[in-house]
């Protein structure tokens, strides 16, 4: 925050016509400058988070008691799941259609294998995984091959596998599972210990400090610029004290469910492959400029087949959680609207549909929203076809969002 | 009108390219072409529009496969069947379209495909590099983590340059690297291209600035409709060039030349 003092000028600094935002101010004038000229990021969701809560609230009141926040929370881990595996085939501007039915032959495959067949669970699960992989490697064949279309490709999967699920279900089309299994309790009852709840949620902010300061002290050390550490704190405080105030409120309930803890565990790994690994750089430069991509030496074609197998394999987990969630595999599961949900709860959190933008952390805060309304309709009592309608249009919004946004950074020069 | 020159300065010849052709469908991009770039020595490719220059760049640089001709690499015949295998192998290129990623920010364009420490990439020995690089071509770029898309076009002509010099190539393809940029960052691009020849490396230069091709060039190898058209030193007369550019001594050019001429003849 003192480069003037400084007689070398930092490496970066070098450049007279760059405002340099320091300190907290300048990080706020930042951030409006990004989302006026439509760097929106997360701003969307937290609103919408925000007005879901005002008007469900009023109209019903029970909406806000923590019991039912914690049932929320449980009913958005298996979508959640699902979701990450969207965001990943969006940011490479691909779509995965067949994501509910995934997570449907997944629910299947369990019932059948663990219930049926006796075999143990950790195994059962093995299997699942390994068959979504397999979808996902089917799906990137098809797209590297042929040049077929993502779109078209899981279309034909989506009716494909929920053929499959029916006949591996057979002529009676459900399977139940004991209440007193570890599944079903993980998918119903278990709840994190509170000591747990707490100490998961001040980390980040923990995280956020001890990275900042490395940073900084790097930084300085190759002679570049430094932001300050005022704006780290202020960031981590306010984001633990959010959190705190969150498990504190979920704690008057049951409690943060060990479910959603395990996708929280899975969004922030999925953030760290994203953000911080060739890998992930990889993902958002094919998104971005296949052919670019191409020409730097990137395998594009790998890329591509792992994000539709890291897609598949997370909406078999998803099932399987589902099917813990809903103690039965059936015939119904992954149909309805858990496709749509997903999707729309990517795009709701900000991973944009046309590729090479977006963020781990959009399939947790869109899933929540998602979750919030259809949550919400369910306690006024609306049937599912207008609960349907509502979220159809809720993804529209949030489409048209994604839209304007992407127009208005053409403008800016933001890409 | 071809004068092969082989001078006793010339060091190890470094690509061989012997009878490439490349066919897109019924077009026939290139035919037939033999091109010898040799360590230290800068080649400039000119030729009209559509000659075929960008293609066969593309071809070295493991973008387009040739569809007949050998390579030959440090002495050893080469497939080169990805661009990764031929940046692997010390062929970098600044494409004329540039091919940058326009949601990335400089950094990341900069490291593309070879982050350092892959699994826990380190940004900020990144951009330490990045501003090394960027400094060493004069660069006018404010910041270097703002996305592509916000910057001009020969400040990304400069990124393109700049990270081809990444992995320290033996070889640099610069397809029109001047081509959106202002005077004094030309000079520096051409200054950058005598130190790589002058660190022992080839560069092959694509440019419709004659000026700047007899700036730097060795050598002048003209294509023309996709075949080479001859091969010339930097001495070669303008209208010579011109004249194998354009495949005739009569030309547009020549012709425009004698009727810039003649209102000062009839005055006399
Ligand atoms: N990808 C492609 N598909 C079909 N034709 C192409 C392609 N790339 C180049 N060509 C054709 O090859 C010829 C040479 O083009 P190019 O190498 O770009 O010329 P230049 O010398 O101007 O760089 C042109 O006739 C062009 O139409
Ligand atoms: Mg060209």
């Amino acid at each position: 925050m003192t480069q003037e003092t400084q007689s070398t000028p930092q490496l970066d600094r070098a450049d007279t016509r760059l405002r340099h935002d320091a300190g907290l101010s300048g990080a706020l004038r930042g951030f409006t400058d990004r989302v006026r000229s439509g760097d929106l990021g997360m701003l969307p969701v937290v609103v919408g988070l925000l007005l879901i809560s005002v008007v469900f609230s009023t109209l019903n009141p029970i909406f806000l008691a923590p019991n039912n926040l914690v049932n929320l929370l449980f009913d958005a881990a298996a979508v959640g799941f699902i979701s990450l595996g969207v965001v990943c085939v969006l940011l490479l501007g691909e779509i995965d259609l067949s994501i509910g039915s995934m997570s449907g032959l997944a629910s299947a495959i369990t019932g059948v294998l663990w219930i049926n067949m006796g075999i143990p669970l950790p195994a059962t699960i093995l299997a699942v995984l390994l068959s979504g992989a397999v979808v996902g490697l089917v799906y990137g064949f098809l797209r590297n091959r042929f040049e077929m279309p993502s779109f078209v490709a899981t279309l034909a999967g989506l009716l494909a596998l929920l053929g499959m699920q029916l006949y591996i279900l057979g002529p009676t089309g459900s399977i139940n599972m004991p209440f007193t299994s570890a599944l079903v309790r993980f998918g119903q009852i278990m709840i994190m210990p509170a000591w747990l709840s707490y100490l998961v949620a001040v980390i980040p902010g923990a995280l956020m400090v001890i990275g900042g300061i490395r940073t900084n002290q790097r930084r300085t050390a190759a002679n570049l610029s430094s932001s300050g550490m005022s704006v780290t704190v202020v960031k981590a405080a306010s984001l633990t004290a959010a959190l705190v105030l969150a498990v504190f409120y979920l704690e008057q309930g049951r409690g943060v469910p060990w479910m959603f803890g395990v996708f929280v565990l899975f969004v922030m790994m999925l953030d760290y492959a994203l953000t911080r690994t060739q890998w992930g750089r990889s993902m958002f430069a094919v998104g971005g400029n296949a052919e670019a991509a191409r020409r730097s030496g990137i395998n594009v074609q790998r890329i591509r087949l792992s994000a539709f197998v890291v897609c598949s394999t997370l909406a078999a987990l998803g099932g399987v959680f589902a099917a813990a969630r809903l103690a039965s595999a059936s015939q119904q599961a992954g149909t309805g609207d858990v496709n749509l949900n997903a999707i729309a709860a990517a795009v709701i959190g900000g991973t944009s549909l046309f590729g090479g933008r977006g963020s781990a952390w959009s399939a947790l805060l869109g899933v929540l929203v998602i979750m919030a309304i259809s949550n919400g309709l369910t306690l006024l009592n609306l049937s599912s076809s207008l609960r349907y309608m509502i979220t159809g249009a809720v993804l529209a919004i949030a489409v048209i969002v994604d839209s304007l946004a992407r127009r208005s950074r053409a403008s800016h020069g933001r890409a | 009108m071809t004068q092969q020159q082989t001078g006793p300065d010339r060091g190890e010849p470094i690509l061989r390219l012997r009878g490439i052709g490349k066919q897109f469908g019924a077009v026939t991009a290139l035919e037939d072409i033999e091109l010898d770039v040799h360590s230290g020595e800068v080649v400039a490719l000119v030729g009209d529009n559509g000659a075929g220059k960008s293609t066969l760049v593309k071809v070295l640089a493991g973008v387009h496969q040739p569809t007949s001709g050998t390579i030959e690499y440090l002495g050893k015949p080469v497939t080169l069947d990805t661009p990764g295998k031929a940046l692997e192998m010390g062929i970098a290129t600044v494409f004329q379209d540039l091919a940058l990623c326009e949601n990335l920010d400089v950094v990341a364009n900069l490291f593309l495909g070879h982050e350092i420490s892959p699994w826990r990439m380190d940004e900020v020995q990144m951009e330490v590099r990045a501003w090394t690089l960027l400094k060493e071509l004069a660069a006018r770029i404010p910041s270097v983590r703002e996305p592509i898309a916000s910057l001009s076009g020969g400040q990304r002509q400069t990124v393109a340059i700049a990270r081809s010099l990444l992995l320290d190539p033996k070889i640099i393809m610069l397809d029109e690297p001047t081509a959106a940029l202002g005077v004094a960052q030309t000079a520096e691009v051409l200054n950058l291209i005598e130190r790589v020849r002058d660190r022992g490396h080839g560069v092959i230069l694509i440019s419709h600035n004659m000026e700047d091709v007899r700036a730097v060039a060795d050598r002048v190898v003209v294509l023309r409709l996709g075949k080479n058209n001859g091969v010339f030193t930097a001495e070669t007369s303008h209208q010579d060039l011109v004249a194998a550019i354009t495949g005739a001594s009569e030309n547009s050019v020549s012709r425009r030349a004698a009727r810039q001429l003649e209102p000062v003849s009839e005055n006399q």
